[in-house]
């Protein structure tokens, strides 16, 4: 076994800009909170229309970033039982029950106290759960909530239909009259353009990050150092100082292609990453697959909120169809699993993968219902080696770090044996024909 | 269905075979008697059934194997979190169980029915699969507009299938068909609501699944029969507790559940078994547009329910509305296991319920539970709370 140094991990300049501008972050809505500040609204990360909240002068709250970060910071457990004490299922998804916990803990978490909602914007892009979530947080803080109901795609050739756009650009217009009333202040549609135009070059960037990711060795791990730069592209996505974090973040990432350098010493397997991550044990479980010199080249999760690598643009003269198409279509969450297999394939194919690696999660079935199937379809009609592996996201419960390492080692020693025998995985999958999206398999 | 069944109770045993049955014989003898009838699938919850009638074709709904099948194939594909039903479909597809289906419906209730629509594209790929949005803005003006194109979205993928377009007339007639159906549904269920010593709940249940199989008309006709005979039916009410089950809306409780519920203690007075079947508190009415009357009727004369996130009221409201109408002592909040929605409401109700001081009970069951007695012991220990209180 070629095993490399345990812990060895890529640290730049982009990590630190990020603790700290996340820092402010939390810093800003502990203020707001302890001393007020600009209306709390709070919204989902999938597709998120975080343009119109920024152009309103609101502050972005996003439960999910909050709940990730107590489950991050080793913390989530005690505001996940204190949910399961109200009768919350053990079954439900943590993430809800640690935001729960955490609400009823008094808005404080132990790195931010959060203001309580002046708007409650339940976008339902794709995941179920968000309409319980945000219709809990709505009976138990008395705000006034808005339902942005975000048709699913229902068909993949086609995309939303131009009814689909009408009927989100439709409930925009009345979520804007929402805000109005709210904030007291009629839109300023100048400053929407301009938050827009900010997001279109930040989505820019990041979709050319995420391109960069191609070459060989990958500059940056698309799973695990992706994650980072997720916080400011929610949080900060629309304002001068997320773009500049963009442009820093492009320049290091260019900067390590140009200098062939990796976020390991050697890169030995280029791996995607379907599913998000176990939160509360994202070191130990990035050093499993750092030891086998596996690397993230795309990762499914990192485009929960947003689809940028695909061409994807917002567009400062069409705000809210652009909004509306970023929410309909440009994201993970409101595509189906079949649409996801394209995706991952395209991944496996054009970023030049060895395998496919799915962390199932209990938590959120939105992307773990199915991948069952995922693996058939991509071991048996594609040929990629594929490895299930299952825990959670938030609950620490779940985690079982020795049976973990037990079966990550145990597929890297059969993906060594594969490589060293000489079977590139990109020839079984050239061999396939089989196209989800149009409906033709087996 | 066999002609001559006259006894509510001959009538209850049939259907039962009906939905027991999971090779949906009677489907399958009612398609070799009309050769060029087609057969679309409804996973719950609810359903545009008139759109498919209207289209020519056989709805048929698909709840899964219940204690009756064995999962072999299916958790390969989906993970030991996630509900039976889910799964237990899948089999019967996986099976073939489900080969005289041409189309299926899968609807936006939760994540798991959702990926399921996708796993069955991809493993059954000449079946026609389709997901229907529902919306969740119902307070919007737009709501209504929205779901009015997605029906007719919908229309268009089932006229491919029936091979024929679909008429106004078509419509009318099958939303008025559907309304005389879910009015005789509602007459059986407020009779037992009133007399639910006469109506148990394990003799309602299957006889009204029965019509989620076979041909409307001939259901309608059964139904005809066994009110009359409920209604002749005669028996003093024993001591038990008058509860309201809710949270079993989607996969469906074994029946021997429910008798068990009833032998331990309880008159049911009302539940949520086959809700997306019986989806309307008043008829859709006729006149006007057909496709956007139904699309009118889902937004403003609907049930309320789990997978419908209707912000006009809260949902613990319209249930403890419904304790105060029927004079239930209690509520037995009866969900599937992993079940996400029902699951997120139970807290809620929970909340609603305490503050005005209904007792409730929650029980988690498995569609493919065969064994009964921790529930027995659950439940009747509750009732003697009650009773002996
Ligand atoms: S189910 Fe998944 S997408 Fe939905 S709230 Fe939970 S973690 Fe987020
Ligand atoms: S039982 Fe619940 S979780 Fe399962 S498919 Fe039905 S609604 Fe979804």
């Amino acid at each position: 076994m070629a095993q490399q140094a345990m812990g060895s991990r890529y640290q730049g300049r982009i990590h630190l800009l990020q603790k700290e501008l996340m820092g402010q972050y939390f810093q800003e809505l502990t203020q707001a909170a302890e001393n007020g500040g600009p209306p709390a609204a709070y919204m989902l990360i999938s597709g998120n229309p975080v343009e119109l909240v920024r152009a309103f002068g609101m502050l972005p709250v996003y439960p999910e970033v909050n709940a990730l970060q107590l489950a991050v910071k080793k913390e989530s457990l005690p505001y996940i039982l204190l949910a399961e004490q109200m009768g919350y299922s053990v079954d439900n998804c943590a993430y809800v029950k640690a935001d729960i916990g955490l609400f009823f803990n008094g808005l404080r978490a132990p790195f931010a106290t959060f203001p309580k909602p002046t708007l409650i914007l339940c976008n339902y892009v794709g995941c179920n759960v968000y309409l319980n979530w945000f219709e809990h947080l709505a009976e138990y803080t008395g705000a006034t909530i808005f339902p942005l109901d975000i048709p699913f795609i229902r068909d993949p050739a086609q995309g939303p239909s131009e009814e689909d756009v009408a009927y989100v650009v439709g409930q925009l217009e009345e979520l804007i009259a929402v805000c109005e009333r709210l904030t007291g202040r009629p839109l300023d549609w100048e400053r929407l353009k301009e938050v827009v135009r900010l997001s279109q070059q930040t989505g820019q960037l990041w979709a050319e990050i995420k391109h960069l990711t191609k070459n060989k060795p990958c500059p940056l791990d698309a799973y695990f150092d992706a994650v980072t730069l997720m916080g400011p592209l929610y949080c900060l996505r629309g304002t001068e100082e997320g773009l500049a974090f963009f442009e820093e973040a492009y320049r290091e990432v260019e900067e390590r292609v140009r200098h062939n350098i990796g976020p390991i010493p050697e890169e030995r397997f280029r791996i995607v990453v379907e599913g998000p991550p176990p939160w509360p044990y994202l070191r130990t479980f990035r050093d499993l697959f750092a030891r086998w010199g596996a690397v993230a080249v795309a990762s499914t999760y990192s485009t929960v909120g947003g689809m940028w690598e695909f061409g994807f643009a917002h567009d400062p003269e069409k705000p809210l169809e652009s909004i509306a198409m970023h929410m309909l279509y440009w994201n993970l969450t409101n595509r189906s699993l079949l649409l996801r297999y394209q995706q991952i394939r395209r991944y496996i194919e054009e970023w030049e993968a060895d395998a496919l690696v799915i962390h199932s999660v209990k938590s959120c079935r939105l992307f773990s219902a199915g991948q069952g199937d995922m693996r058939e379809y991509f071991t048996k009609e594609l040929g990629v080696p594929t490895l299930l592996l299952e825990s959670d996201l938030e609950d620490p419960r779940y985690f079982s770090e020795a049976q973990m390492r037990n079966r990550i080692d145990a597929f890297f020693e059969s993906l060594e044996h594969r490589k060293i025998r000489g079977h590139p995985v990109e020839a079984a999958v050239q061999h396939s024909n089989f196209s989800p999206g149009e409906g033709e398999a087996r | 269905m066999r002609a001559g069944v006259e006894t509510a109770e001959e009538i209850v045993a049939r259907c039962r075979e009906v939905v027991e049955d999971l090779s949906f014989q009677t489907v399958r003898e009612w398609k070799a008697q009309h050769p060029k009838a087609r057969v679309v699938g409804c996973y719950p919850v609810y359903s545009p059934v008139e759109l498919i009638h209207a289209a020519g074709i056989l709805p048929v709904g698909i709840f899964g194997g219940g204690n009756q099948i064995e999962i072999a194939h299916a958790d390969a594909r989906f993970q030991s979190f996630v509900c039976s039903i889910v799964k237990s479909t899948l089999e019967l597809g996986l099976t073939g169980r489900l080969d005289f289906l041409d189309g299926i419906l899968f609807h936006s209730i939760c994540d798991p029915a959702r990926n399921l629509a996708s796993v069955f594209q991809r493993n059954f790929p000449s079946l026609h699969v389709d997901y229907i949005h529902f919306p969740q803005n119902l307070a919007s003006p737009l709501a209504e507009v929205y779901l009015t194109q997605e029906y007719r979205r919908v229309l268009r993928g089932l006229e491919k299938i029936g091979g024929q377009p679909v008429t106004e007339e078509a419509l009318v007639q099958a939303i008025s068909t559907m309304n005389r159906w879910r009015s005789l549904v509602r007459e059986l269920y407020t009779l037992r609501a009133l007399q639910p010593h006469l109506l148990p709940a394990a003799e309602l249940y299957p006889v009204i699944r029965a019509g989620t199989v076979l041909p409307v008309q001939e259901h309608i006709r059964l139904l005809e029969i066994f009110l009359e005979g409920v209604r002749r039916r005669e028996g003093k009410p024993k001591d038990r507790i008058r509860v309201l089950v809710e949270g079993s809306f989607c996969e469906q409780p074994p029946i021997d559940l429910i008798a068990c519920l009833e032998e331990a203690g309880c008159y049911v007075l009302d539940d949520d078994f086959l809700l997306g079947w019986r989806w309307f508190l008043e008829d859709v009415p006729i006149d006007g547009d057909p496709v956007q009357a139904l699309a009118r009727a889902y937004i403003h004369r609907s049930v309320y329910s789990p997978t419908k996130h209707d912000l006009r009221r809260r949902k613990s409201d319209h249930l403890l509305e419904k304790v105060r109408t029927l004079g239930a002592d209690a509520v037995v909040v009866l969900i599937p296991k992993f079940c996400e929605p029902a699951l997120f409401d139970y807290p809620l109700y929970r909340r609603a319920l305490e503050e005005a001081r209904v007792p409730h009970l929650f029980v988690e069951y498995e569609e493919k539970m065969w064994i009964f007695d921790r529930v027995r012991t659950e439940v009747e220990t509750f009732v003697e709370s009650l009773l002996f209180d």
